[in-house]
């Protein structure tokens, strides 16, 4: 807040009289105080032809609509401790098993040579049954340390939700809003089809490509998730982005740029893309935790993510053949993925408050 | 081509419109030319097809429902209506630009003004970033900007009404166009803010000789500005003349009660005269006349036949079977009240 001036009047009319409150003569005069958000806009500060403003020789970048939906989500405590808990997450999941291998000088899929150690020990205790700080979240059934693999199959499941949401943003925004602002029998033929393939149960879909296309080895597996978590989650996207179009198009400066001469997929991705941009980014918010669900199932079922590699699920898939003995296998990264889950829906909510404050009122 | 000294010749353009209450006709058979330097103006009600006849100018019309049936729009010897999609283009913005009405939704909101007015010249005067930059910063000071420096990075919500069509014509004479199409530029402003924009405009033109044509419901907006005047009602030209010519001798029942209207500050008595009745409903037109129901002096052969475009003298035209009684009357009178 430190870039625009206190005031708009201010430091250049040091006669104009301060502003008191309204009947009560004498009272102390109103001054901004720290925080107070003081917008700078023209059409009350600045009359036409006016220009007491050019005195003030600061260069002010304008305020964007972000910096004001920036303001008010950082206003929102949930969506803070949302944002905190998914920064921390997502962090702990990309340095994490490094730092444990740096301390212990084991990879999260070390497995101890003593056989006496190859065994499932529960949270926070040493194999001789006392208190200890090495594996915080005990080990699984062959004596690897849970908390790095939780923490690694994290990285796999943050990257499917945010790639997956990657590719559904990419189809979902160029397909509604090409298909919106066209109108007319393109816009009919292409949202029957987003209908066609909304008919078709989105799970078997899945299940079906991921067998298809099965791939020999681990990373392709996950490549292929990639891909087809995202061609299955576009249809909703389509939908909001054409509905955004649909009523921004009529808007006069579309027509303006029409007459300047602007091609169509310049006026489609260059002026009215970014009118859509507050719904878009909040529904993709919402569209990662649900991909990430949508995953775990996968690899619960055994469809997903393969060995070596881990993710969520497949932790969690493990964790349950032995969950009479060893409930820690299943809670643990159980556990981490509802946090996460429950932080990234706190974080869009907010982020809808935040860019589309009148909805909040709805 | 041969263009007569004409920068544009618009003949018998009909623009229809597909409603499920049957074919609008929104602008039937309008013919007008525009002489290099000249400002022509339209006046008529809402609903007249002032802003249809200008939209169809540079193909702009939305199709469907919209469609233009016939006519021909030539620009400098191009007929605009035959040319292909890429070509007109071309012309859109550089060649003939428009301001609109309501300036506080024809910018983007979500785009700096330094980008939108940076677009149309890089776009069609091939201009790098930083030319394009340091032009719309000029473009900005000439339509009076004050502070175009900080105010250029600026987003158009933190600019007022005013301020805002001031940009929107900064934009629109950046390429320099030979022809400016302001859509009602001053409707959506307050008074004081009207006059500098006319004023403005009329500057504008003056140094740069584009040619204008005005549209506006607001007779006391064309009075000063317009060279010659065309009156529309229901898609059609009821009166055409030089400017002066039509404010001292209307020939149209239509034009004089147009001109009855305005409120005259002289008279501080009685109340103030309006043309009864409501504007027709162009899917659904009567037989004869269209302005019949409304007009004073209409008989029966007014409700029965389509007038006649009458001549009544070099360069004023009336569509009305009286056109020579009125425009006799208005002669004899010693001009409008």
């Amino acid at each position: 807040m430190d870039d625009r001036p206190k005031s708009p009047h201010g430091p250049s009319e040091p006669d104009e009289p301060a502003l008191t409150p309204l009947g009560t003569p004498g009272a102390p005069p109103i001054r901004p105080r720290d925080g107070d958000i003081i917008h700078t806009a023209p059409e009350l500060a600045v009359g036409e032809g006016d220009v007491r403003s050019a005195e003030l020789g600061e260069h002010i970048r304008g305020t964007s609509l972000g910096r004001d939906a920036w303001r008010r989500l950082l206003r929102n405590k949930l969506a803070v401790f949302g944002l905190v808990v998914v920064s921390i997450i997502t962090i702990a999941s990309i340095f994490g098993p490094y730092v444990i291998q740096l301390i212990t000088g084991q990879t999260p899929d070390y497995i101890p040579n003593d056989a006496a150690l190859i065994k499932s020990f529960p949270p926070f205790t040493s194999p001789d049954g006392s208190f200890s700080w090495r594996h915080p979240m005990g080990t699984d059934r062959q004596g690897r340390d849970l908390l790095a693999l939780v923490l690694q199959g994290g990285q796999i499941s943050l990257m499917v939700g945010i790639i997956a949401t990657l590719v559904s943003l990419v189809i979902g925004v160029s397909y509604g809003a090409t298909s919106g602002y066209l109108g007319g029998r393109v816009d009919s033929i292409m949202m029957r089809l987003v209908d066609v393939l909304y008919a078709i149960p989105y799970l078997i879909l899945v299940i079906v490509l991921l067998s298809m296309f099965k791939s020999q080895t681990a990373r392709g597996q996950v490549i292929l998730l990639f891909v087809a978590l995202g061609v299955v989650s576009w249809l909703t996207m389509a939908r909001i982005v054409r509905g955004q179009v649909l009523s921004l198009k009529n808007q006069e400066f579309v027509l303006a740029a029409r007459a300047t001469g602007v091609t169509t997929a310049r006026i489609i991705f260059r002026h009215l893309v970014p009118n859509t941009l507050g719904p878009v980014i909040v529904y993709a918010t919402l569209t990662i935790p649900s991909v990430m669900l949508t995953e775990a199932f996968l690899s619960f079922l055994g469809f997903g993510v393969q060995a070596p590699m881990a993710s969520w699920g497949s932790l969690a898939a493990e964790g349950i053949q032995n969950i009479g003995i060893f409930p820690w296998q299943l809670v643990c990264p159980g556990v981490t993925m509802a946090i996460t889950l429950l932080s990234l829906n706190f974080l869009g909510d907010g982020l809808r408050d935040a860019l589309d404050p009148q909805m909040r009122q709805v | 081509m041969v263009t007569n000294g004409n920068l544009l010749d618009v003949r018998e353009l009909r623009t229809y419109f597909d409603t499920e209450d049957g074919v609008v006709k929104a602008v039937d058979g309008i013919s007008f030319q525009l002489h290099r330097g000249e400002t022509l103006g339209i006046v008529g009600e809402s609903g007249s097809g002032k802003s249809v006849t200008n939209l169809s100018l540079l193909r702009l019309i939305p199709e469907p429902p919209g469609r233009i049936v016939s006519g021909e729009v030539i620009f400098q010897g191009h007929d605009i209506l035959k040319l292909p999609e890429t070509e007109v283009r071309k012309i859109r913005g550089k060649r003939v630009a428009m301001i609109f009405q309501d300036p506080m939704t024809s910018l983007n909101p979500f785009m700096r003004i330094s980008r939108q007015l940076m677009e149309i010249t890089q776009l069609h005067l091939g201009h790098s970033k930083r030319q394009a930059y340091d032009h719309g910063l000029k473009m900005l000071e000439m339509v009076g900007i004050p502070d175009a420096k900080t105010r250029i990075d600026r987003y158009p919500h933190e600019f007022s009404g005013g301020m805002r069509q001031r940009v929107m014509i900064a934009m629109a004479l950046s390429c320099q166009p030979e022809l400016l199409i302001a859509d009602e530029p001053t409707t959506a402003l307050d008074v004081t803010i009207q006059a500098q924009i006319l004023e403005l405009i009329k500057t504008l033109k003056q140094v740069t000789g584009t040619s204008v044509i005005l549209i506006t419901h607001d007779l006391g907006v064309v009075a000063g500005m317009t060279d010659q005047l065309i009156v529309m009602y229901a898609g059609k030209v009821f009166e055409q003349a030089p400017t002066g010519e039509l404010f001292a001798k209307p020939g149209n029942p239509y034009t004089k009660g147009l001109l009855r209207s305005v409120p005259d500050p002289l008279a501080e008595k009685g109340t103030l005269y309006q043309i009864p009745g409501q504007p027709p409903d162009v899917a659904h037109l009567p037989a004869g006349c269209p302005f019949a129901p409304r007009c004073e002096r209409a008989e029966d052969i007014c409700r029965r036949e389509f007038p006649p475009f009458v001549q009544l003298n070099a360069s004023h035209y009336s569509l009305c079977h009286f056109a020579n009684e009125v425009y006799e009357e208005s002669s004899v009178m010693s001009g409008p009240a």
